[in-house]
């Protein structure tokens, strides 16, 4: 069996460069990396990423992907969108430091639970507060990508105008992707013209701008926990079932 | 070592605890789960061990209160990459709860409130090494950490201390749990960076 290749695992470390950088709020940015060696992915996975200092020091994150894979001249590429953390040990470099061509470690895609796929037929719900946006814009992108006709909601709860992740593309896809609404709660500060005071999400908002449990929807809700435990109780407060809600927590990932 | 990152530092050193492999340190305690947190009601709250031979053993939240109570203080590593050292925990040994149960089995597959499934040798659950826990920090554990009770296995990534914990299905043959299923290691040693399949 000597001849044969090894088979192509998710574990394996790659190596992958920047090719591309899209600034989208003060404090993310989009990293779109070129993996040559990349297996593909569904929407809603993560990847590690790894940073090697001189010395050897490492340090990992897992960062979720924010779109389909696109074919570049140099190999599939794989983007992420990246949070700055204060006094983060990774969000910082990746922000500020690491530069056009530089190299990093990616192994991926991860996680088999929170995903969809594109041959699903249920209305589907998505729930994200602040960078949880990230993995739902890829199920949003996704489905547009595979003709999906499934309707899709999306509730985004920001704390004020500008901190609206994929502001430009949001506003193209609600008014070009045939079967998707969008509705933002802001907690800070409302723009011009909004009707209402800045809130927390609750349940008007997510009995207005959800599907009703008879429609059966695939719910999927990302956030920091607070957030995430709030909207999850609200669902099933008002009859998902459980099995139904996918939920991934932000936890500190500096 | 990998491939290095231009201009890429990272944290100082120094002063870092040994912690496993690929772990930062945290201050705070994230949750990380799959799905709404269960609310669970103690006065129809139990505990059940059901051996391979279809024996049960049962256990009413009073009656685990009464058991011979310990306090684990024990670091314990997230496969989110955090880590928390010494924790301060309150609960029963799974020693003690296994104590009369008559079994062959070399598997268990902990069952929660909720659904959630993750699956451990026995032999992990065994030798003072894992508990039953009802109290953090002197509190009683928030339902978002997996209250009223969780299972408390340190030395295995997290993931492994079911919340919400319901039961021990004990088994002859190893089955793999919620994580397991998608893509998470069989058993999960922070110390040998078991996260993933293939690990």
């Amino acid at each position: 069996m000597a001849t044969s290749k090894p088979p192509r695992t998710a574990n394996r470390w790659q190596v992958a460069r920047l090719v591309e950088r899209r600034v989208e709020t003060r404090t993310a940015q989009t990293l779109v990396l070129e993996v040559p060696d990349w297996p593909g992915h569904l929407p809603g996975q993560h990847v590690d990423l790894r940073l090697t200092a001189p010395d050897g020091y490492q340090a990992a994150r897992s960062y979720s992907i924010a779109g389909p894979v696109v074919d570049g001249p140099g190999g599939p590429r794989v983007e992420v969108t990246v949070q700055r953390v204060h006094d983060g040990e990774v969000s910082p470099y990746l922000i500020d430091v690491f530069g056009d061509g530089d190299p990093l470690e990616v192994r991926g895609p991860l996680g088999g639970w929170f995903i969809w796929r594109p041959e699903e037929t249920a209305p589907v719900q998505l729930v994200a507060g602040g960078s949880g946006i990230v993995p739902l814009m890829a199920m949003i992108r996704a489905r547009r990508a595979a003709g999906s006709k499934v309707p899709f909601r999306l509730i985004y709860s920001v704390r004020t105008p500008s901190d609206v992740i994929y502001a430009d593309e949001l506003r193209r896809r609600v008014r070009d992707d045939f079967g998707l609404d969008i509705a933002y709660v802001y907690t800070r500060e409302a723009p011009e013209g909004w009707r209402g005071e800045p809130h927390r999400i609750g349940l008007a908002d997510v009995n207005t701008h959800g599907w009703p449990p008879d429609l059966q929807p695939l719910t999927y809700v990302c956030g920091p926990t607070a957030f995430v435990e709030t909207v999850a109780d609200l669902l099933v407060g008002l009859g998902h079932p459980s099995r139904q809600v996918k939920t991934e927590r932000f936890g500190p990932t500096g | 070592m990998g491939i290095v990152s231009p201009g890429f530092q990272g944290r100082p050193r120094t002063q870092e605890p040994a912690l496993p492999p690929g772990q930062y340190l945290t201050e705070d305690f994230p949750v990380l789960s799959a799905g709404p947190t269960p609310r669970v009601p103690l006065d129809t709250w139990e505990f059940v061990i059901a051996a391979e031979n279809g024996s049960e053993h049962r256990w009413s939240w009073q009656e685990l209160m009464a058991l011979p109570q310990e306090t684990p203080m024990v670091d314990i590593h997230c496969v989110t990459r955090w880590s928390k050292l010494g924790t301060n925990w309150q609960g029963v040994s799974l020693d003690t709860l296994l104590a009369d149960v008559d079994t062959g089995a070399h598997f268990a597959l902990a069952h929660s409130y909720g659904g959630y499934t993750t699956n451990l040798p026995l032999d992990d659950l065994r030798g003072g090494r894992a508990w039953v826990v009802h109290t953090f920090d002197g509190a009683p554990l928030p339902a978002e950490h997996g209250g009223p009770a969780r299972l408390l296995v340190p030395h295995l990534y997290f993931w492994k201390s079911a919340k919400w914990v319901r039961g021990l299905r004990l088994k002859t043959m190893d089955e793999p749990g919620f994580w397991e299923t998608a893509g998470y290691h069989d058993y999960g040693d922070p110390w040998r960076e078991q996260r993933y399949q293939g690990d």
